[in-house]
C-alpha cells in the first residue's frame, strides 16, 4: 500500500496494464506530455507504436478506437475534457455502443475511454460538464466514476482488461487528492458500490466527484447527532442496485449527490431504482442534490452558487430526519 | 478604415490608417501582457490563453471589416475581440468574472463575444467556430448586403473534420466566408507538423477557393490578403482562405509550466528567435513606421502610453465591478431555481 494522488494511481494502472498486454495501445491528443499527468511516461516506456499523440480530431479518435478494437487490439483513448466527447459522439453513440449488437455479437470492443469531467475551477461551460448521464443513456457502455485513488487504479485495470467498452471518468477536482493505493495487482470489480461510512439514519449515495462534499456533510451531520451512511457508487453502468437498496433498508432515508444536471441525472436513476425496489423501507421522500438544469457559469461566485456543496447535503439530509417529514 | 482608396505618404488618410493599425496592436499587446502579469501575481479565474506574438494577424484581418461583418474566434481570442472593435474594459471585466463583463461574467476569457460589433465570440471547442462562421456567412448571403463572415482558427483546428465540411459548404454555396488559419505551428503541447499531413493551404485549394499564405507577423501583408478576400465577399464571389504564419510567444495557457511538470515541446531558442525585434509583429511595424517617417519615437511613446492607460483603466473598471449575478444563470437557461 502506498499513498498516491488520484492522477498517479491512474498513471500506475496504465503502466501496469500496458506492460501486461502488448496488444494494448493508447492514443489521444497530447498524451505524450499528458495534459492531466495521467499518461505521463507511457510513450517513453512503450514507444511510438503503442502510444501516439493524435491530431485534434475527436471524431476520428473515437472511431479509430472502434476500428482498432474490432481488429484485435485493446484500446485506450484519451478525450481530455469530457466535453470533447461531444465532438467524437457519432463513433461513441452510433458505433461503439451498438456494433456488438448489430453484428450479432461477432466482435468484442475492449475500449477504455479516459476523460476528465466536472466543474469547480471556473473553466466555464464548455470545460465543466459532468456528462456521465449522457453516456449512461446509451446502453452497451460501462460508465465508471471512481472517487478514490485506490478505486481509480483498481477499476481502471479491470476496465482495460475486460472486453467491454467503458468510460473511465476522472473528476477534475480529485486529480490531486491523495489516498492509499495497493501496489501491483489490484483489481476492483465493476458494478460494486462501496460503503465508505456506516450510519443508521440516512443514506448518502455519492456519485464520483462529490465525495469530499459528501464526507464533509457526514461529519457535520454527525455533530448534529445524525449518522449518515455513505455509499460510494463507483460505477454507474453497471449499477450496484443491491448495495444501495440494502443501505436504504437500514436507514429509511436517501439523499443522492451528483454533479450532473438534475434532469435525467445519475441521481434521478438511483432515486428511481430505490423508489422501485426499496419503497417499503422509505420513511421520507428521496432527495437529489444535483446541479440545476444550467451550464456552469464562469464567474467564481456564480459557479460556487450553482455547485452542490456539503451544506446543501446537510440541509437535505437534516430535513429528511425531522420527525414530521418522517411521519408525512 | 474599411476599403477606401488611399495614397501613401507621411501624413493623410493612409498614414492615419497605419497609426491605427499600430495602436490596435499595442492595445492587444499591453492588454495581454497585463493579463499575464495579473495571472502570475494574483491569479485569474479559469484558463488564460494569450496571443502575444500574433497581434498582426488579428489586426490585419479585422482592420478590413466593418462593424456588421461577422467574426468567430478561438480559445485564444482576446486579440480578435479587441481587433474587431471590442472594448478592453468590458473584456477585462468579463475575465475578472464581473457582471459588468461583456458576457456578464458567464463566459470568461474563452467566451468573450460582442454581437453588437459582429463578434460572435471566442470558443472553448477547437474548431467550434468553423461551422458557426459558415452559418453566419449563409445569413449574410441571404441578407444580400455584402457582409462577410471571418473565421479565425488555429493550425491544430484545421485537423478537425468540420474544417473540410465548412469549406465545402462555403464553396459550393459561394458563401462569404473567410477562413483565417493562424498557423503558429503548435497545437497545445504538440508540434503541429507531427500530426498534420501535407500543407493546410492545399486543403483549401482542393475546395476551389483562392488561397493566400502570408507572413502573419507583417500586418500589411495580412491586411492586403484580407482586403482581397473581403472584396470577394462583398461582390458575392464566395469564400477565401488566408493562412497567417505566426508564433505564440507565451505558453498554451498561463499555467503551462505547472501542467508540463518539467516536460517541454519547444526550445527557448525558438521562442527567442520569434521574439526578436525584427520578427515580433509590434516592434517590427513600429520600426517600419519610424523608417517611413510616419511615427517617430515621440509619437510612438505617446501611443504606447495611451494604450497602457487604456489597460490600466480597464483593470480599474474590472476590479470595481460587481460580482456576477447568479440569478442570471437560471434566467438565461430558462430555468426556475430549485428551492
Ligand atoms: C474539441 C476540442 N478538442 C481539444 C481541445 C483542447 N485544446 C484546446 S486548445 C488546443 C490546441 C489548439 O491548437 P490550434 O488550433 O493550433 O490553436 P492555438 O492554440 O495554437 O492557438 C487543444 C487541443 C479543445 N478545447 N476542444
Amino acid at each position: 500500500m502506498t499513498r498516491k494522488r488520484y492522477t498517479q494511481a491512474i498513471n500506475e494502472a496504465l503502466h501496469e496494464e500496458m506492460g501486461r498486454d502488448p496488444k494494448t495501445i493508447l492514443f489521444g491528443e497530447d498524451v505524450a506530455l499528458a495534459v492531466f499527468g495521467d499518461t505521463r511516461g507511457l510513450l517513453d516506456r512503450f514507444g511510438p507504436d503503442r502510444v501516439r499523440n493524435t491530431p485534434i480530431c475527436e471524431a476520428t479518435i473515437a472511431g479509430m478506437a472502434v476500428g482498432a478494437a474490432a481488429a484485435g487490439y485493446r484500446v485506450i483513448i484519451h478525450m481530455l475534457f469530457s466535453n470533447f466527447i461531444y465532438t467524437g459522439f457519432d463513433a461513441i453513440a452510433n458505433q461503439m455502443a451498438k456494433l456488438r449488437l448489430m453484428t450479432g455479437g461477432q466482435i468484442d470492443l475492449p475500449i477504455t475511454v479516459l476523460a476528465v469531467y466536472g466543474g469547480g475551477a471556473s473553466q466555464a461551460a464548455q470545460h465543466s460538464d459532468s456528462n456521465h448521464p449522457v453516456l449512461m443513456n446509451l446502453g452497451g457502455i460501462d460508465v465508471l466514476v471512481p472517487a478514490t485513488p485506490g478505486d481509480a487504479k483498481g477499476m481502471l485495470k479491470t476496465a482495460i482488461r475486460n472486453n467491454r467498452p467503458s468510460f473511465f471518468l476522472q473528476a477534475s477536482g480529485l486529480g490531486a487528492v491523495g489516498g492509499d493505493v495497493p501496489d501491483g495487482e489490484h483489481l476492483v470489480p465493476l458494478g460494486k458500490a462501496s460503503v465508505a461510512r456506516e450510519g443508521r439514519d440516512v443514506t448518502l449515495v455519492n456519485v464520483g466527484s462529490m465525495i469530499r462534499a459528501t464526507q464533509n456533510a457526514a461529519k457535520k451531520l454527525a455533530e448534529a447527532g445524525i449518522e449518515a451512511e455513505i455509499v460510494d457508487v463507483r460505477s454507474l453502468v453497471p449499477l450496484d442496485e443491491t448495495t444501495i437498496v440494502e443501505s436504504v433498508q437500514r436507514t429509511g432515508r436517501l439523499v443522492v449527490i451528483d454533479e450532473a444536471r438534475d434532469m435525467c441525472s445519475a441521481a434521478s436513476q438511483i432515486a428511481a431504482v430505490v423508489a422501485d425496489k426499496g419503497f417499503s423501507a422509505l420513511r421520507a421522500p428521496i432527495r437529489r442534490v444535483t446541479v440545476n438544469n444550467v451550464s456552469m457559469p464562469y464567474a467564481p461566485n456564480a459557479e460556487a452558487a450553482i455547485f452542490p456543496n456539503a451544506d446543501d447535503i446537510v440541509r437535505a439530509a437534516t430535513a429528511l430526519c425531522q420527525p414530521e417529514v418522517a411521519a408525512a | 478604415m474599411a476599403s477606401e482608396a488611399v495614397t501613401k505618404g507621411q501624413a493623410g488618410p493612409w498614414a492615419d490608417e497605419q497609426i491605427e493599425l499600430l495602436e490596435r496592436m499595442l492595445l492587444i499587446r499591453h492588454a495581454e501582457a497585463r493579463l499575464a502579469q495579473t495571472a502570475k501575481d494574483v491569479g485569474l479565474p479559469g484558463g488564460v490563453h494569450l496571443s502575444i506574438g500574433q497581434e498582426a494577424s488579428a489586426v490585419g484581418v479585422c482592420s478590413c471589416l466593418d462593424v456588421d461583418d461577422w467574426m468567430t474566434s478561438t480559445h485564444r481570442g482576446h486579440g480578435h475581440f479587441l481587433a474587431k472593435g471590442g472594448e478592453v474594459d468590458s473584456m477585462f471585466a468579463e475575465i475578472w468574472g464581473k457582471s459588468s463583463g461583456i458576457c456578464k461574467g458567464m463566459g470568461g476569457s474563452m467566451h468573450v463575444a460582442d454581437f453588437s460589433r459582429g463578434i460572435i465570440g471566442a470558443n472553448g471547442i477547437v474548431g467550434g467556430g468553423l461551422a458557426i462562421a459558415t452559418g453566419a456567412a449563409l445569413a449574410a448571403q441571404l441578407d444580400g448586403k455584402g457582409r462577410a463572415a471571418v473565421c479565425f482558427f488555429g493550425d491544430g483546428a484545421a485537423n478537425q473534420g468540420v474544417f473540410m465540411e465548412s469549406m465545402n459548404v462555403s464553396s459550393i454555396w459561394k458563401l462569404p466566408t473567410i477562413f483565417v488559419c493562424e498557423n503558429n505551428g503548435l497545437s497545445e503541447f504538440t508540434v503541429s507538423s507531427t500530426v498534420t499531413a501535407g500543407k493546410l493551404s492545399d486543403r483549401a485549394r482542393a475546395f476551389g477557393m483562392p488561397v493566400e499564405v502570408v507572413d502573419g507577423n507583417d500586418v500589411r501583408a495580412v491586411r492586403s490578403a484580407a482586403k482581397a478576400a473581403v472584396e470577394r465577399c462583398r461582390r458575392g464571389e464566395g469564400p477565401s482562405y488566408i493562412e497567417t504564419v505566426t508564433y505564440r510567444i507565451h505558453g498554451h495557457l498561463e499555467a503551462e509550466d505547472l501542467i508540463l511538470a518539467g516536460g517541454s515541446y519547444r526550445t527557448a531558442a525558438e521562442i527567442d528567435a520569434w521574439r526578436a525585434e525584427d520578427r515580433d509583429p509590434v516592434s517590427r511595424f513600429r520600426a517600419l513606421l519610424a523608417e517611413e517617417g510616419i511615427c517617430g519615437a515621440d509619437r510612438f511613446a505617446e501611443l504606447d502610453q495611451r494604450a497602457k492607460e487604456k489597460v490600466d483603466a480597464a483593470v480599474t473598471f474590472a476590479e470595481a465591478g460587481e460580482p456576477a449575478d447568479t440569478k442570471l444563470v437560471f434566467e438565461l437557461m430558462f430555468v426556475e431555481p430549485k428551492a
